[in-house]
C-alpha cells in the first residue's frame, strides 16, 4: 500500500471540505472495498478521511417513508425492525451480500460506491478502461463469463456488484447527498449509477467531495409480496451471477404494482421495465411471469462467454416473482436457498 | 527422557535434516516434557520442508517473547497515535497510517492468534471482535480503532478457563490444521450473540418477524459462518460445536483425546 494521510472527521462539513480540497482524497467508510483496492494498487488515494464517526447512522420515519443513514452499517440496516417489517426486500438483499463480518463493517454509502469485481479491473498488469482510461478493455474479447448482458459499451462490459443497490433500485429509493459547491441535493436511484458509455471510469453521478448522508425509501405496499433471489456459484459468500429483486402488490388476482430489478447483468442495477410494463394490470400467473421474463431478456446482448446468463436471468425472474407472489416467506421454510 | 528414542517415527533423512536444522536452545526446549512429545509428533506428520518452517516459527517466537510488549515500530510514514483497548488492556501505539489492525496485533502487540490468510477479506482467518461485533482485521485500518475495544482469540479465555466455544471446538474436534480456528471461534462467539439478539440471516424464515431470538438450525449456522473458510473442511464439527454452545445442550461427542495423550 502506498503512503497516505489519515484523518477522522467529526462533522460532515469537515469531511467534505477536506476531500474537496484534494482531488486525490477519499472518504473512508468501512474500508472493505477501498482498502482492498489500495492493497492491490488499483487505487491510491493520498488522503483518507474516516467518516464512520459522523452522526448519520440512524434509521428514521419521515412523512412519506423511511430515511436510512449513509454511515449506518449494512448489518444494522438489514436488521432494523422498520426495514425488516416494511422493506423486507432490502433486508434480504443486504443479507445475501458478503459475510457477517463484512456487513458489520460496510456502510450504506460505501456499499453504493463499491467498484466492479471485474478481474481485469483488479489486475493492474491488464488493460482496463475503468482503471486506466484509454488502455482498452481486457474483458470485451477476453474471459467475460461474469460480465454484462445489458447496457454495455465497447469500452467496458463490467457489471456492478452490489446486492443492496438492486433492492434500492426496485424500491425507487432516493439518495441524499451533501457537497461543497452544490450544497445538499437528492438523486433518484435510477439516475445514481451510470452505464459505461465512453467513460467507464465514472461509476456513478456523485461528484468528488459529495457525501452520501442518507438514503430515502418511499412508502409502498410491496412488503407482503417481495423476494430477493441471488444465484451464485456457491450457496453463500459469493457475488451474484444473476440476482433478482422482485416485489408486487395485488388487487385480488391482478397485479396492481410490480417492481423487478436485476443484479449481475449490467453496469448498474437493471430495472426490468419491459417485464414490469407487461405485468401491470395483468393476472399474477406463472404464464404471465414467463412472458414478462421473455420480453425483458429478448433485449439482452450477451458476450462470448456469458450466454448462459440470458436463460439464467429469465428463469430467475420467474422464480423470484413466484416466491414473491406466495409471500412465501423468506427463508428456509420455502426451501429456496442453496439452489442454482 | 532417556527411555524415549531420540526421534521416534522419523526416517533417516528426516532425522538428519532435523539434527542439522535444530539450534541448540530449541532442542533444549523440545527435549523437556510435554512440549517435546507434541513437537515430535508434529514432525512425524510433516515433511522436512515444513519441519524447517516450524523450527523457524519457534525460533522467532522465542526471540519475540524476550523483547517484551509492545514491540518497537520500524519505518513509520504518516504516523498516527492510536489508543485503544485490546483484550481489556489499554494500548497506545504510534502507527504507520497504512497499518491494518491485523498487522498491529501480530507485529506490534505480539498477539499472533489472529491469522493472516488472504489479507483481502475473503477467508475470515483474521476475524476479531470490535465493540461486540465480529469484523475482519485485515480490512480494518488500525488508525480507525481509536477508543475501540478489540477482543482477539487471546482475550476469550478467563484466565486458565477456556471460553465455552473454545471448549466446544476441542470437544468436537472443530479443527484440523487449526489455521482458521482463531477466526472461526471469534466468529462463532459473536454469532451466538447475534442470534440471541434476534438478528436475521439470508436463510432466516420470515425475515419480517422481529424481536425474537433466532433458533439456530444447521443451515442457519452454515450461512452465518460462511465468512470463515476452512481449507481442511472441518465444517461438520464446527457446526456441532456451535450448536452445542448455542443450545446449551450436549450434542453427541464425536471425538476425544485418549487419556494421557496431552
Ligand atoms: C470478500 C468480499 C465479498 C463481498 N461480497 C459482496 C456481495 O456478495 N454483495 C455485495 O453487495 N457486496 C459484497 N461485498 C462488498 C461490500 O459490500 C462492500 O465492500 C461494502 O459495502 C463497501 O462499504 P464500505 O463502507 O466498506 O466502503 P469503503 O470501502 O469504505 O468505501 C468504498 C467507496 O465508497 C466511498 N464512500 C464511502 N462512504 C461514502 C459516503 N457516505 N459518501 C460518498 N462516498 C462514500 C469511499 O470513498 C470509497 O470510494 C464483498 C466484499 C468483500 C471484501
Ligand atoms: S469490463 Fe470494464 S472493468 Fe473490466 S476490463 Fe473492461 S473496462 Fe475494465
Ligand atoms: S485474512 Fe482477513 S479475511 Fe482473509
Ligand atoms: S482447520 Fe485447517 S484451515 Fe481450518
Amino acid at each position: 500500500m502506498r503512503p497516505f494521510k489519515f484523518s477522522i472527521a467529526g462533522d460532515p462539513e469537515t469531511a467534505i471540505t477536506t476531500v474537496s480540497a484534494n482531488a486525490n482524497a477519499k472518504f473512508l467508510g468501512g474500508g472493505t472495498n477501498l482498502l482492498d483496492l489500495m492493497k492491490e494498487d488499483v487505487t491510491h488515494p493520498s488522503a483518507l478521511i474516516n467518516i464512520t464517526r459522523l452522526k448519520h447512522t440512524a434509521i428514521e420515519k419521515t412523512d412519506n417513508g423511511i430515511l436510512i443513514g449513509g454511515m449506518a452499517t449494512n448489518s444494522f440496516t438489514a436488521n432494523h425492525e422498520k426495514i425488516r417489517k416494511n422493506y423486507p426486500l432490502l433486508s434480504m438483499a443486504i443479507l445475501a451480500g458478503a459475510s457477517a463480518q463484512i456487513r458489520n463493517m460496510a456502510t450504506n454509502g460505501g456499499n453504493l460506491n463499491q467498484r466492479t469485481r471485474c478481474t481485469y479491473f483488479y489486475d493492474v498488469s491488464m488493460p482496463c478502461n475503468k482503471r486506466e482510461p484509454g488502455s482498452g478493455c481486457g474483458a470485451l474479447k477476453g474471459m467475460n463469463r461474469n460480465h454484462a448482458i445489458f447496457g454495455w459499451s465497447e469500452k467496458c462490459v463490467a457489471v456492478y456488484p452490489s446486492d443492496m443497490a438492486v433492492a434500492l433500485s426496485a424500491l425507487d429509493a432516493v439518495v441524499h447527498v451533501q457537497g461543497g459547491s452544490t450544497g445538499k441535493r437528492t438523486i433518484p436511484f435510477a439516475d445514481f449509477h451510470r452505464l459505461p458509455g465512453n467513460n467507464p471510469e465514472i461509476d456513478n453521478n456523485l461528484k468528488h467531495g459529495e457525501l452520501i448522508t442518507s438514503i430515502e425509501l418511499p412508502e409502498n405496499d410491496l412488503a407482503d409480496h417481495s423476494y430477493y433471489l441471488k444465484i451464485r456459484e456457491r450457496s453463500s459468500y459469493a457475488f451474484a451471477l444473476v440476482s433478482v429483486a422482485a416485489a408486487m402488490s395485488l388487487d385480488g388476482t391482478k397485479i396492481k404494482d410490480v417492481r423487478i430489478a436485476l443484479g449481475g447483468v449490467a453496469h448498474k442495477p437493471w430495472r426490468a421495465a419491459a417485464a414490469e410494463q407487461l405485468l401491470k394490470g395483468r393476472d399474477a400467473t406463472i404464464a404471465n411471469f414467463k412472458a414478462a421474463a421473455t420480453a425483458e431478456l429478448s433485449k439482452a446482448k450477451p458476450l462470448e462467454h456469458n450466454k448462459y446468463k440470458v436463460k439464467l436471468a429469465g428463469d430467475a425472474i420467474v422464480r423470484a416473482l413466484t416466491y414473491a407472489l406466495n409471500g412465501a416467506g423468506y427463508g428456509i421454510e420455502a426451501g429456496l436457498h442453496s439452489e442454482v | 527422557m532417556e527411555d524415549q528414542p531420540k526421534f521416534p517415527d522419523l526416517t533417516d533423512a528426516e532425522r538428519s535434516a532435523l539434527e542439522e536444522l535444530m539450534p541448540d536452545e530449541i532442542s533444549e526446549i523440545i527435549t523437556s516434557g510435554m512440549k517435546r512429545r507434541h513437537f515430535l509428533k508434529l514432525f512425524t506428520f510433516t515433511g522436512t520442508g515444513l519441519l524447517a518452517t516450524h523450527l523457524l516459527g519457534i525460533e522467532q517466537l522465542m526471540a519475540r517473547s524476550a523483547t517484551g510488549n509492545p514491540l518497537p515500530p520500524t519505518g513509520i510514514e504518516n504516523g498516527i497515535n492510536v489508543s485503544f483497548k485490546v483484550n481489556g488492556n489499554t494500548q497506545q501505539l504510534l502507527l504507520d497510517s497504512r497499518m491494518t489492525l491485523l498487522d498491529a496485533l501480530r507485529e506490534r502487540l505480539d498477539l499472533t492468534g489472529s491469522k493472516k490468510g488472504c489479507d483481502h477479506g475473503q477467508c475470515g482467518a483474521c476475524t476479531v471482535i470490535i465493540d461486540g461485533r465480529r469484523v475482519l482485521s485485515c480490512l480494518t485500518l488500525a488508525a480507525t480503532c481509536e477508543d475501540r475495544e478489540v477482543t482477539t482469540i487471546e482475550g476469550l479465555a478467563d484466565g486458565n478457563k477456556l471460553h465455552p466455544m473454545q471448549e466446544a471446538f476441542i470437544k468436537h474436534d472443530g479443527f484440523q490444521c487449526g489455521y482458521c480456528t482463531p477466526g472461526q471461534i471469534c466468529s462463532a462467539v459473536a454469532l451466538v450473540n447475534e442470534a440471541k439478539d434476534g438478528e436475521a440471516s439470508y436463510v432466516t424464515n420470515n425475515i419480517r418477524k422481529t424481536g425474537k431470538a433466532v433458533e439456530l438450525s444447521d443451515e442457519e449456522i452454515r450461512e452465518r459462518m460462511s465468512g470463515n473458510i476452512c481449507r481442511c473442511g472441518a465444517y461438520p464439527n464446527i457446526v456441532n460445536a456451535i450448536r452445542e454452545v448455542q443450545g446449551d445442550k450436549a450434542v453427541a461427542q464425536v471425538w476425544q483425546f485418549a487419556d494421557g495423550t496431552i
